[in-house]
């Protein structure tokens, strides 16, 4: 059988290093699965965090050959074998330990972000009617499993490290999948623009890149949200007499 | 002693898939507090991967659909061995549960007039599961999620409960562990849910993920509740078998909802040639009628590859068996034929299946719009579980609940698809309202230090055992490839016997596994901590199995192939620690049904 060697990131936030290990492959391989066969053989107290092994959880992000990826999407096929895979944890939230960082900081900004307030029901039954042509731009930011690829290498959260002042692209993506939605009634915009920082976003792309489920954040979420912002606060006319009244 | 943290709650909920969230949400709704313990991360869970729907008789699609034909699908589906009440209440009480599911944000495919799409699936007779796509499950526990957030509910993520706490014969809290630095957590709690999901992890061959360890069933067990039907455990029939790293990983039912259709090496549609005979009258007997089935024809039947899941299962491993299976062990499943029949096909398949098209795509470099996918049958749901009330879902030990895939009695002999999700929200919610009751109604009971320390020193133990002790991965593959061997789907007198004898000499090896490195986020640790409820639950499957002398549903004995018992009558396995601490099984007899109960299932065919 085939070997490869695979450069892992281990230790915590006092001290980690690259530690090399070599293992066998096979056919159709993830890179997830060659972390589990080193952890079952080799280095037992391994930390990685996984669960459904299909894409669908987005449990298993790190940065494979420092790309940001789901590790049990990534097949070693579409890697250079014959040099060592990097695996290392994603670079913009602390290490807890080897390839697990702590993502607390995203589920306390969604706490924050005002929730769904539906409009009263359509039928007496308590039900709502909507058109499926309506419902298909939320269904796309519905998808997003919460692997937070897209907030890891946003420059914003990744480089300038604005947690307080800035939301990150899955949040605007939330933002835009209840602002969207036909039937709920909150307002967000004071948010987006003021405590959400929607305004550091300066549309490079990077999130809908790394996307695993392949949902156009900036051009569906992200920009129609700035565009919202600015009818609402940006009047024009306003704004002129801002600029030359000092 | 121990060192530890303690958190007071009314009510303690183990699990946050659908079932724990959804009891969580409910036992919130008045000033009480309630505490949420899960091993993954807030939206992880299990319930994400489900995929075809949630079934419920809204009659949106058909107007035919009520509560008494879901009744009377589930207990035939589930061989009549159901909780005749308990298939009431979820027959009922489903279409609420998903119409309030929508009020907390959840966007379900539409209809043509803006209500909620339903689809087809095995087992129902009319179109009745209310989806997203093929992505139902993660829609259903965002939603909870999102609106659970904002209850006042304290959840603990990543982290594991180890025992549940007792005083008297009461329950009282629970002893845990946190993933990241590995500290005890102490709950104390006046009533205590258990959501946790199922077992898959002690089968080879599973589309389940490193939580499905069995440990609400463990839990429940050691605490004095009772097991029932251990011995059903659904094989889905379709899942992935190539590449081998992707083997066991769920192929959704969905994908034969839409016209997908099951062929064996010879091209021949292989599931017409065994129609059992509760479903003559309900099966199409040619290809054409099937087909129209798929596409709403009302006065067209379901074509057999939508028959239950244990049948399906059992056909797809006799191809195999008889050498007309697939190159690598599987049979076919098609949807790309279905270009003959409508244009657009391949756009059709990528809308209606899209998680699908990217699995197969990505996983397998299939493009299921072009060719078949390669499918075979996977570990993916116990039917057994926790006995519990029908209305409260409480077990026989005073303050403990469990709803979901961990507590039994819906699905009897076999679970219908969708009506896990439905169960998981039904449940759920009876499971957190009436545990909240009780904790209205009963006060605090104090913990027992001295319980707390055995537990801590047990919990350690891996640490401290010799370093040449074996390895805890290696055990639970050791236990996995027995199981999968012995207690699958093909079982026998022998084989159950050996796999009792196999599971006892692995508890020796459990017992002195070694954990390298330190607490804190340590995977080999908490792999040598699961060890104990899979073997737990691994014991209870094969005894129950060895119990049960016929072939019903999921559980197929090769020594005794009929349906049923000669004199013995319809009966549930039961599962208890008896006085000595060793496991011991008994029969109970299935209660006549009611006669109005009869009179609904002779009334729906």
């Amino acid at each position: 059988m085939e070997k490869a060697t695979f450069r892992i990131w281990r230790g915590d936030a006092s001290e980690a290093q690259f530690v090399d290990y070599e293992t066998e492959v096979s056919e159709g391989m993830v890179v997830l699965d060659a972390v589990h066969r080193i952890q079952a053989e080799q280095a037992n107290d391994l930390a990685v965090r996984w669960n459904c092994k299909a894409g669908k959880c987005g449990s298993c992000s790190a940065e494979v050959n420092g790309n940001p990826k789901l590790m049990c999407m990534t097949r070693l096929n579409d890697l250079p074998l014959d040099q060592p895979v990097t695996v290392e944890p994603m670079r913009a939230f602390p290490i807890i330990k080897d390839l697990v960082t702590d993502v607390s900081w995203n589920f306390k900004v969604k706490e924050k972000m005002k929730p769904f307030t539906p409009r009263p029901p359509d039928a007496e039954d308590g039900t709502w009617r909507m058109e499926q042509e309506d419902i298909d731009h939320v269904q796309e930011f519905r998808k997003c499993i919460e692997c937070f690829l897209c907030q890891d290498v946003c420059h914003v959260l990744r480089e300038h490290d604005l947690h307080d002042e800035f939301i990150g692209p899955r949040f605007f993506v939330y933002a835009a999948s209840l602002e969207m939605h036909p039937i709920d009634t909150e307002n967000r915009l004071e948010e987006l623009k003021n405590e959400d920082g929607i305004g550091y976003c300066n549309i490079t792309k990077c999130c809908t890149k790394v996307c695993p489920e392949h949902i156009t954040i900036t051009d569906n979420a992200i920009i129609p949200l700035k565009e919202r912002v600015v009818d609402q606060f940006y009047d024009p006319i306003k704004k002129l007499f801002r600029v030359f009244g000092g | 002693m121990a060192s530890y943290e303690t958190f007071d709650y009314d009510v303690l909920i183990i699990g946050a898939g659908g079932a724990g969230l959804r009891a969580a949400i409910e036992a919130a709704t008045g000033d009480l507090k309630i505490g949420l313990v899960c091993k993954s991360l807030l939206g992880k869970a299990h319930t994400v991967m489900a995929e075809g729907g949630v079934a419920a008789a809204l009659a949106n699609v058909d107007e035919r659909d009520s509560w008494r034909v879901h009744f009377a699908d589930t207990m035939r589906g589930g061989q009549y061995l159901s909780d005749a009440r308990m298939a009431e209440l979820h027959a009922k009480e489903s279409p609420d549960r998903v119409r309030e599911l929508e009020a907390w944000g959840a966007l379900f495919d539409r209809t043509q007039d803006g209500s909620i799409l339903q689809r087809n699936f095995g087992g129902h007779q009319y179109p009745r599961l209310a989806h997203v796509g093929d992505r139902t499950g993660l829609e259903m526990i965002r939603a909870l999620q999102d609106h659970g957030i904002h209850q006042g509910i304290e959840v603990h993520m990543e982290n594991t409960v180890v025992s549940l706490l007792k005083t008297g014969d009461r329950v009282s809290g629970a002893f845990g562990y946190e993933r990241e630095k590995g500290r005890f957590k102490i709950f104390s709690a006046k009533a205590v849910v258990l959501a946790t999901g199922g077992v898959g992890k002690a089968y080879k061959i599973t589309s389940n993920s490193w939580e499905y360890t069995g440990d609400g069933h463990s839990l429940a067990y050691h605490a004095g509740a009772e097991l029932i039907d251990m011995e059903f455990v659904q094989f889905h029939p379709t899942g992935m078998v190539w590449p081998p790293s992707v083997r066991g990983i769920l192929v959704t039912e969905g994908v034969r909802g839409e016209g997908g259709i099951l062929t064996n090496s010879e091209g021949n549609r292989f599931m017409f040639d065994d129609i059992p005979e509760l479903y003559v009258n309900q099966t199409a007997d040619n290809p054409e009628e099937g087909w129209l089935y798929t596409q709403g024809d009302r006065e067209a039947r379901r074509p057999p590859e939508l028959l239950t899941r244990d049948h399906v299962a059992r056909c797809i491993v006799r191809e195999v068996q008889e050498g007309r299976g697939s190159p690598h062990g599987g049979v076919f499943l098609d949807i790309a034929w279905i270009k003959e029949k409508i244009p657009n096909a391949p756009e059709h398949i990528r809308r209606k299946l899209p998680s699908m098209y990217h699995q197969f795509k990505e996983l397998a470099d299939i493009d299921i719009t072009e060719e078949p996918m390669e499918v075979g049958p996977t570990t993916h749901y116990i039917m057994g579980g926790i006995r519990v009330d029908a209305d409260t879902q409480m077990t026989c030990v005073p303050g403990l609940f469990a709803a979901g895939e961990c507590a039994a009695g819906l699905h009897g002999a076999n679970r219908l698809g969708g009506n896990s999700l439905s169960d998981l929200l039904v449940f759920g919610k009876r499971a957190g309202e009436y545990a909240a009751q009780f904790a209205l109604e009963n006060g605090t009971v104090p913990l027992e230090e001295s319980e707390i320390d055995t537990i801590a020193q047990h919990v350690l133990k891996p640490f401290d055992n010799p370093e040449d002790g074996d390895n805890p991965y290696e055990i639970q593959a050791q236990l996995q490839e027995k199981m999968q061997e012995l207690v699958g789907i093909a079982r026998s007198q022998e084989s159950l016997t050996q796999a009792l004898q196999e599971i006892q000499s692995l508890r020796e090896k459990a017992d002195n596994v070694h954990a390298i490195g330190n607490r804190e986020y340590n995977a080999g640790w908490h792999t040598a901590l699961d060890l104990d409820c899979l073997l737990t639950v691994s014991e209870a499957t094969a005894l129950a199995a060895l119990e049960r002398k016929a072939s019903i549903g999921a559980h197929s004995r090769d020594d005794f192939p009929e349906k049923e018992e000669p004199g013995a009558g319809k009966y549930n396995t039961i599962v208890r620690k008896d006085n000595d601490g060793v496991m011991a099984i008994r029969r109970e007899l299935v209660p006549d049904l009611t006669e109005e109960y009869q009179q609904i299932i002779e009334e729906m065919g």
